[in-house]
C-alpha cells in the first residue's frame, strides 16, 4: 500500500537547517513533517567540531569585532563570488543564532577571565580575559577571520547545536519521518506541492504533499568517492531532485571546498580548530611552511588557500611516504595533553581510534580532502528556489549564496541556524497564503514515474556494471581531474568520462533484488542523480576559465573580474539531453572586488564601474529565474556600513614573548 | 607477513521478505592494514551479498549510526579496528530495538520516544530575546554539562543493560544520561519536585538492578556509574526534603 499524506509544510532533511526552519514553522502554527535518511540527530551537521561564527566580540583577542568585520571576512573569504547583501544578512544575524542556540541549552564554553594561555602564531602567549566578560560566550581563531570569532563547545559545537534544536524540534511536536527519503519533487511546472518518497525500512512508496517544500540535504562530498570528510548520507540528493525538474537552476557547483586536515588515508575531518588554537603544518623535513607562504596569515589562511600551499608541497617533493599516496604533518604536539583532551577532545578520540597515536606525543598525518560544497539549490535572499514557486532551500544544499567560491571555517554551522531562522520564517509566511491546490493525478504521474524507475532496476538483468563500481569510478575521476589544481585537458577528460558513467548508470544491474529496504537499490536510486552532479560540476569547472576561491584552473591562475564576476546556473531536467549553462550577476557589490589579504595579490579588474555592474543586477537575476524577495533586493545591503570598521575596530598587532 | 584472513558471521534476517528465516551467515575477507568494521562490512556488501543490511554514516564515531554487537558486546563498528578483534568475528544486531534488517535496528523511534519521555531540551525560564547579551555561566558548569552532552545515542548502552531489554518504558542509561545533563544545566527551570516525577518510579533510576554494563560499554566512555549515583542521591533528598 502507498501511503499518500498532506502536510503544510515538508521539509526534505534533517540537520540543523532543516530542524531550524522547522522550528519556525511548527511555532507559526503550522503542521510540519521532516524526512531524513537517519534519525536528525545523526545528520552530519553533527559532525562539525570547531565553531561557529559570530562577532560577539567576547574575549580580548575578539576585541572590537562587529558584523561589519565578519561581513568583510566573509566577501573576502568568498573571492567576491558572495551575494554582498546574503553576506551581510548572514553577518548580522549570527551573534543571535549563536545566543539562541545558548537558550536551547548549547554549552559553549566560556570566557575564564584572568590570565589564560594561548598559542599564537607559533608563540605562546597569555592574555588576561576581562572580568567584564566573564563567563560570556568564548572565541577560539580560524581562518580567514580577522578577529576570534568562532564560537565553540570543545571540538563537539555541531553535536551540541545538532541535540539542542532537535531537542526544541521534539518540544515542538514536529512530525519526524526518519529512515525516509524523498525521491522526486511533486510540481506542476509552477508551484511545488511536496515529494514522492521512499521509506527507508520496508521500500514503500508514497507521496507527501504540501503547501511549501524546504530542501535541506546538505552537499554532495560523495561525488568525490572515498575523498571526502562528508559523511556516506552527502550524497546531494536534494540538489539532484532540484535539478531533475529541469526548472530550479543550480549555482555554482564547480565552487567545492577542500579541508586542509583531512586525515590521511581515511579522510575523517579534523577540525580547523586545531591551527585555530595553535598547531602547525610540517612538511617531511619538519619545515613550518606556511609562516614562508603566507607571513599575515600563516597557517590560518582561508582553506582554499592552505589546502593549495599544501597540495604543492606534496607536488614538490615535500609530502612524506605512505602506501596510500604522500601526506603532511598535522603538530599539535605543543598544544599540551590538558588542552587537547578538553578544548580538543574529539580530535583526541579520532587520533586514539583511528589512528592510534597520542597527538600531544606525534603527528598527525593529513591531507587536503573534500569538505564543503560551496554550490546548490539556487535560491532568492529569502531562500526561494528560482523559477519554482513553493520551493525552498537552505543550508549546504542551497546556493543561498554567501560562500561565493571559497567558505570561511565555522561560517556553514552559522549559515544553519541564521537560514534556518531566516528561510522558515518566510516559509511560514507564504505558507500561510498558499492552499494546497493539486491534481491528485499529478501526484499520482510522479509516483507512477518513480515506481517505473524502481521497477527498472528490478527488472533489468544483463551485463552491466555494479552501482559501487561506477561510483568508485566517478570518485577517482571527481578527485583526479575535478579536484584542487584544475586544467582546461583534464577537466575536459573528465567530461568526457563522466558522460560515459552517466550512461552507464542506465545499464548497471543490482545483485540484490530482495523485497524490503534492499540497500544495493536504495543507493541505485540516488546514483544518477550523483553521476549527473558530478557531470555538471565538471563541466562548469571546465567552462569557467579564470581561478576563484577554491576553483583554481592551473591555465587561468588569475581571478578575472573583467570576465568572471559572476554565478555559474545550471539547469538540466531528468529527460533533457544536456545541461544549460547560463551566468548571473553574483549580486550587488557592496565591498569592491580586491585583495584579500592572503594567496594570489594579482587579478584582472572589472572593467564595469560599480554602479554599472549594480545597476544589471536586479534585471539580470530577474532574467535567470530569480522570484521577487519580500523585501527588495538591496534593501538589507546597509552600504558602505563596513567603510571603516577595521579603523574603528583598531586590529591591534598581538605582543608576543614570554608569559607576562 | 602475509594478512590474516577474517571470517565473519554475521546475523541475517530480512522482516520484508517472507522466504527470509533468522539464521548466521559466513563470508570471508583478507585482511587490510587499519581495517576498520566500516571497511570490511562495506567491502562484504559490495563484493559478495548487496543485500546486507547495516547503518554508517559518519563513520568516525559522532553520529551514532552503527551500534552493533560484535563478539557480543555492543559497540560502534565504524571505531573497531579489526586487528584488535580474533581472527573470527561474530557480529549481530543491538538487542532492545526493533530490527530492520540483518544489522540494522530501528533507534530513531526509540530515541526520540525516551525525548518525550524525560522532556529532553530546555524548559525555558523566559522566551528567548533576540536582543539580549547572553546569560553569563562559568566555563567549569559550561564544561560539565557538554560532558554529558557528549552522549551520541548510539544505543550501545541501551542494548547492554538488563532491564532496558526486559521493560519497554525503562528510560534507560541514555535516558537517565540525558535527565542529569538537564537538571544541571541551570537554563532549565524544571524543580527538584518536577524531576522527582520523572526519575523515582520504575521507569526511571530505581528501575536500575546495578549491573552498570552501560557504563563500562559506552563508546564515548559517559561516567553512567556517576550518573545513576547522582540522580539517586537527587531524587532521595527530594524524597526526604518534601516529607519535612
Amino acid at each position: 500500500m502507498e501511503r499518500i499524506e498532506s502536510t503544510d509544510v515538508l521539509v526534505i532533511g534533517g540537520g540543523l537547517a532543516g530542524e531550524r526552519c522547522a522550528m519556525e514553522a511548527a511555532a507559526a502554527g503550522l503542521r510540519v513533517t521532516i524526512l531524513s535518511l537517519v534519525p536528525p540527530r545523526r545528520s552530519h551537521s553533527c559532525a562539525a567540531q570547531g565553531g561557529m561564527q559570530a562577532a560577539l566580540a567576547n574575549c580580548f583577542m575578539a576585541e572590537g569585532d562587529s558584523p561589519d568585520l565578519h561581513f568583510l571576512d566573509t566577501v573576502r573569504g568568498s573571492d567576491w563570488g558572495a551575494d554582498q547583501e546574503v553576506a551581510r544578512i548572514f553577518a548580522d544575524n549570527a551573534p543571535i543564532a549563536v545566543r539562541e542556540l545558548a537558550h536551547f541549552g548549547v554549552p559553549w564554553t566560556r570566557v575564564t577571565p584572568g590570565p589564560n594561555q594561548y598559542h599564537i602564531k607559533g608563540e605562546k602567549v597569555v592574555i588576561d580575559e576581562p572580568a567584564e566578560k566573564a563567563g560570556l560566550i568564548m572565541h577560539r581563531d580560524f581562518g580567514g577571520t580577522a578577529k576570534w570569532r568562532a564560537c565553540y563547545a570543545a571540538a563537539g559545537t555541531g553535536h551540541a547545536a545538532l541535540y539542542a534544536v532537535d531537542g526544541e524540534v521534539v518540544r515542538l511536536g514536529v512530525t519526524v519521518r526518519d529512515r525516509t527519503e524523498a525521491l522526486s519533487l511533486v510540481h506542476d511546472g509552477g508551484r511545488c506541492w511536496g515529494a514522492v518518497t521512499r521509506c527507508l525500512r520496508s521500500g514503500r512508496l508514497g507521496v507527501t504533499l504540501a503547501r511549501s517544500t524546504v530542501i535541506a540535504t546538505g552537499g554532495y562530498g560523495r561525488i568525490y568517492g572515498q575523498y571526502t570528510t562528508n559523511a556516506t548520507i552527502n550524497e546531494g540528493t536534494g540538489a539532484a531532485l532540484a535539478m531533475d525538474t529541469g526548472l530550479v537552476p543550480l549555482g555554482n557547483m564547480e565552487a567545492v571546498q577542500f579541508h586542509p586536515t583531512g586525515l590521511w588515508p581515511s579522510g575523517i575531518l579534523v577540525t580547523e580548530g586545531c591551527r585555530g588554537d595553535g598547531g602547525y603544518l610540517l612538511n617531511r623535513d619538519m619545515e613550518r611552511f606556511m609562516v614562508e607562504l603566507e607571513p599575515a596569515k600563516q597557517e590560518l589562511a582561508s582553506r582554499d588557500v592552505v589546502s593549495r600551499h599544501m597540495m604543492q608541497q606534496i607536488i614538490d617533493g615535500k609530502g612524506v611516504d605512505h602506501p596510500a599516496g604522500p601526506h603532511l604533518w598535522l603538530d599539535l604536539r605543543h598544544l599540551g595533553i590538558e588542552h587537547l583532551t578538553t578544548k580538543l577532545r574529539e580530535v583526541f578520540e579520532i587520533c586514539r581510534d583511528f589512528l592510534g597515536i597520542k597527538p600531544w606525543e606525534e603527528l598527525i598525518p593529513v591531507r587536503p580532502t573534500q569538505h564543503y560544497s560551496m554550490g546548490g539549490i539556487r535560491v532568492n535572499k529569502d531562500g526561494e528556489a528560482y523559477s519554482l514557486a513553493g520551493l525552498y532551500a537552505a543550508g549546504e544544499a542551497a546556493c543561498w549564496d554567501m560562500h561565493g567560491f571559497n567558505r570561511l571555517g565555522g561560517n556553514s554551522l552559522a549559515e544553519t541556524l541564521v537560514a534556518g531562522r531566516i528561510v522558515g520564517r518566510k516559509v511560514a509566511d507564504m505558507t500561510r497564503r498558499v492552499s494546497l491546490e493539486i491534481n491528485t493525478a499529478v501526484a499520482s504521474e510522479f509516483l507512477d514515474r518513480e515506481r517505473g524507475r524502481v521497477r527498472s532496476w528490478l527488472d533489468r538483468s544483463g551485463a552491466g556494471q555494479s552501482v559501487y563500481a561506477i561510483r568508485d569510478a566517478i570518485g577517482e575521476i571527481m578527485i583526479n581531474k575535478v579536484g584542487i589544481f584544475r586544467t582546461g585537458s583534464d577537466l575536459a577528460e573528465a567530461v568526457e568520462e563522466l558522460r560515459a558513467l552517466h550512461d552507464e548508470v542506465d545499464r548497471a544491474v543490482l545483485g540484490c533484488k530482495a523485497p524490503g529496504v534492499n540497500p544495493e537499490l536504495s543507493f541505485a536510486l540516488r546514483l544518477k542523480g550523483m553521476a549527473r552532479l558530478a557531470l555538471v560540476t565538471a563541466m562548469g569547472a571546465f567552462a569557467r576559465t579564470e581561478s576563484r576561491g577554491a576553483h583554481c584552473r592551473v591555465d587561468f591562475p588569475d581571478r578575472d573580474d573583467a570576465n568572471w564576476l559572476n554565478r555559474t546556473l545550471v539547469r538540466w531536467g531528468r529527460e533533457n539531453g544536456d545541461p544549460d549553462f547560463e551566468y548571473e550577476p553574483v549580486g550587488l557589490l557592496d565591498l569592491p572586488p580586491g585583495h584579500r589579504g592572503y594567496g594570489k595579490a594579482s587579478h584582472v579588474e572589472m572593467t564595469h564601474s560599480l554602479d554599472e555592474y549594480n545597476g544589471a543586477v536586479v534585471d539580470e537575476q530577474r532574467r535567470h529565474g530569480m522570484r521577487a524577495p519580500d523585501q527588495p533586493v538591496g534593501s538589507e545591503l546597509k552600504p558602505g556600513a563596513w567603510r571603516d570598521a577595521e579603523a574603528r575596530a583598531g586590529l591591534k598587532t598581538i605582543e608576543t614573548g614570554p608569559p607576562r | 607477513m602475509t594478512a590474516r584472513k577474517l571470517t565473519f558471521e554475521i546475523f541475517r534476517f530480512n522482516p520484508e521478505d517472507p522466504g527470509s528465516k533468522p539464521h548466521m551467515q559466513e563470508f570471508t575477507l583478507e585482511e587490510e592494514p587499519y581495517m576498520t568494521l566500516f571497511r570490511a562490512l562495506n567491502r562484504i556488501r559490495e563484493e559478495q551479498d548487496s543485500g546486507l543490511q547495516f547503518d554508517f554514516s559518519c563513520r568516525s564515531a559522532i553520529c551514532g549510526s552503527c551500534g552493533m554487537m560484535v563478539n557480543g558486546r555492543p559497540t560502534l563498528a565504524c571505531k573497531t579496528l579489526t586487528s584488535d578483534l580474533a581472527a573470527t568475528v561474530r557480529l549481530h544486531p543491538l538487542p532492545a530495538f526493533k530490527l530492520i534488517g540483518d544489522l540494522s535496528v530501528d533507534t530513531g523511534t526509540w530515541f526520540r520516544a525516551m525525548a518525550e519521555q524525560v522532556g529532553a531540551w530546555v524548559h525555558e525560564r523566559a522566551p528567548f530575546d533576540p536582543t539580549a547579551v547572553e546569560e553569563p555561566m562559568d566555563d567549569e558548569l559550561a564544561a560539565a554539562i557538554y560532558e554529558s552532552d557528549r552522549c551520541i545515542e548510539c544505543g550501545c548502552c541501551v542494548a547492554s543493560c538488563g532491564v532496558a531489554n526486559v521493560r519497554p518504558g525503562f528510560v534507560a542509561p541514555a535516558g537517565m544520561n540525558r535527565i542529569a545533563r538537564f537538571m544541571m544545566d541551570p537554563r532549565d527551570a524544571r524543580s527538584d519536585t518536577d524531576w522527582f516525577e520523572v526519575i523515582s518510579d520504575d521507569d526511571g533510576v530505581f528501575g536500575c538492578i546495578g549491573l552498570m554494563a552501560c557504563h563500562d560499554v559506552c563508546p564515548k566512555e559517559l561516567p553512567l556509574l556517576e550518573v545513576y549515583a547522582y540522580l539517586r542521591r537527587k531524587a532521595l533528598g527530594t524524597a526526604f526534603l518534601k516529607k519535612s
